[in-house]
């Protein structure tokens, strides 16, 4: 097929705003640890965009969109950008350059390394963490990206649903998240010192950058600029306003409705609306957003009031729990209406798809859960995992980059 | 020659200032502290569930002044720093041994 200059630079625009997202959810976790650690957690996100970014193009894109073994894992001839040129693929986004969707695709790889780092800030060692980065996006993003939404993918063959990656994203990020928090353990202190976010502020912006890249993450993930584009976007936004609006109100109900609550709903309601986004009705994210955000909400309660896990940025509950439902969401709520490539879900009669979600979820979750207690056992006997306990007391700032966020009195 | 450490409440810098003013005292350090005295702090709330601030911030005058002034220094703060609720802060009265003004060398009372 021929370019299409419109869906091409839509492909292109939405692959920088959600490159952008990394940014922002290294300032939307900076703000919520305490001041010795933001720094640290910053780089945690901003590091996946040196080191992710390269992986991607020498190996990562294909070995999850090279040509298909057994439905398990891609091959090897886009190795390096071979074959990745400025002309269609004959199989992916084929109105628009390959180099362009492989550029769109290196942005949601990089975003879901990072995302996963939130649940183990102010203790994991920096250089443990790059290297444990490089393994979980080989051994664990790859294959599942592969299997959902690569050519030939066994998932994908299944039926499995995952408009823009809640499966592929936001379940793999908030599964393995929990896994790491089983592994590395509580911060010292946790839960009986208060730990205050450093910066709510910030937290804030952060989130208003991943409100804002997320139209590139699910409207783009069209790869036409049409009306699909057009359903995913107002789906996007409509969850997230109605999973924001719930989580305040919920807040209220318990004390007083926090800032902090409320982004923290829109940003459930966004990875919920993932996977549906280009499946579902507009109108249907409104339930699918507001549900999250209960889900979400009770999740957390139970987690980290009640049983004291220490996942410090909530990874799992909000990406875990947010794409679980996600995903089961779109077998509910997807009709042929909207995408004629998708499938109908249990609204419209097709228990069925509820039930490939289903298979979905777990297979993903439970791969990516097993493989990350490996992968992390692994890196945690050969160099340490948790840096020690003077380092952690002063804070990972000066202890892991020798750096701190904010200046003392030399001005 | 003593020091007066006052901790008191943000909001009331200011009267005591001109408390301090209307009686000539005009030389003073102010910083910003965090202290708790017998109440217990503030509940702040996290995304879910809350936790405890048990250190306030507040802030802390300092002055240094003659002995014979002590008494209605410290009547002016007492005066303009007090609320009537808990937190209203509390003040210290140091011994100084001596002062000294960097400009010129003065010392002690010609320092003040």
């Amino acid at each position: 097929m021929p370019i299409n200059t419109g869906d091409t630079a839509w492909l292109l625009m939405s692959s920088a705003m959600v490159m952008l997202m990394t940014p922002g959810l290294a300032l939307f976790y900076g703000g919520m640890v305490r001041r010795k650690n933001v720094l640290s957690t910053i780089m945690m996100s901003f590091a996946c965009l040196g080191l992710v970014g390269l992986l991607w193009v020498l190996f990562g894109y294909s070995l999850a969109f090279g040509t298909d073994h057994a439905g398990i894992i891609g091959g090897f001839n886009y190795l390096a950008l071979n074959n990745v040129g400025q002309d269609p693929s004959s199989i992916y986004a084929s109105t628009t350059p390959h180099l362009a969707f492989m550029i769109f695709q290196a942005m949601f790889a990089i975003i879901t390394v990072a995302l996963f780092t939130g649940a183990i800030v102010e203790r994991v060692k920096f250089g443990s963490l790059l290297v444990f980065s490089v393994l979980w996006l080989a051994i664990v993003y790859l294959p599942t990206a592969h299997w959902v939404w690569g050519s030939g993918g066994w998932l994908a063959k299944f039926g499995v649903l995952d408009f823009a990656g809640g499966t592929v994203v936001h379940i793999n990020a908030g599964v393995s998240a929990l896994a790491l928090v089983m592994l590395l353990g509580r911060r010292r202190g946790f839960p009986n010192d208060a730990m205050e976010p450093n910066n709510i502020p910030m937290v804030v912006l952060g989130a208003g950058l991943l409100w804002f890249g997320w139209f590139g993450f699910n409207a783009g993930s069209a790869l036409t600029s049409g009306g699909l584009a057009s359903s995913a976007f107002v789906a996007t936004n409509t969850a997230a306003a109605a999973a924001a609006f719930t989580w305040m109100i919920i807040s209220w109900i318990h004390k007083r409705p926090t800032v902090l609550g409320t982004v923290t709903g829109a940003v459930v309601g966004l990875v919920a609306i993932t996977p549906a986004a280009g499946f579902v009705t507009p109108i249907a994210g409104i339930a699918i957003g507001a549900i999250a955000a209960v889900i979400s909400y009770y999740g957390m309660v139970l987690l980290k009031i009640k049983r004291g896990v220490d996942d410090s940025l909530d990874v799992f509950a909000c990406h875990g729990l947010g794409g679980i439902w996600g995903a089961l969401a779109t077998g509910i709520f997807a009709t042929v209406s909207v995408n004629a490539a998708g499938a109908d879900g249990a609204i419209m009669g097709n228990w069925m798809q509820l039930l490939k979600q289903l298979v979905g979820v777990l297979s993903v979750g439970g791969f990516a859960f097993v493989m990350t207690m490996v992968l992390g056992k692994l890196v945690d006997k050969v160099m340490g995992f948790r840096v020690g306990q003077v380092e952690e007391t002063v804070g990972l700032d000066i202890s892991q980059h020798g750096e701190r966020a904010y200046g003392g009195f030399l001005r | 020659m003593k020091k007066i450490e006052a901790i008191i409440r943000e909001e009331r810098l200011d009267a005591v200032k001109k408390a301090l003013e209307e009686k000539s005292y005009f030389g003073m350090t102010v910083s910003e502290v965090s202290g708790r005295g017998k109440q217990k702090g503030l509940t702040l709330q996290w995304r879910v569930g809350e936790y405890r601030v048990d250190l306030l911030p507040k802030l802390k005058i300092e002055l240094v002044v003659l002995d014979e002034d002590v008494a209605p220094v410290i009547d002016a703060i007492v005066r303009s720093a007090r609320t009537g609720d808990a937190g209203d802060g509390k003040i210290f009265v140091l011994p100084v041994e001596m002062a000294v003004r960097v400009r010129t060398g003065d010392r002690n009372e010609a320092a003040i």
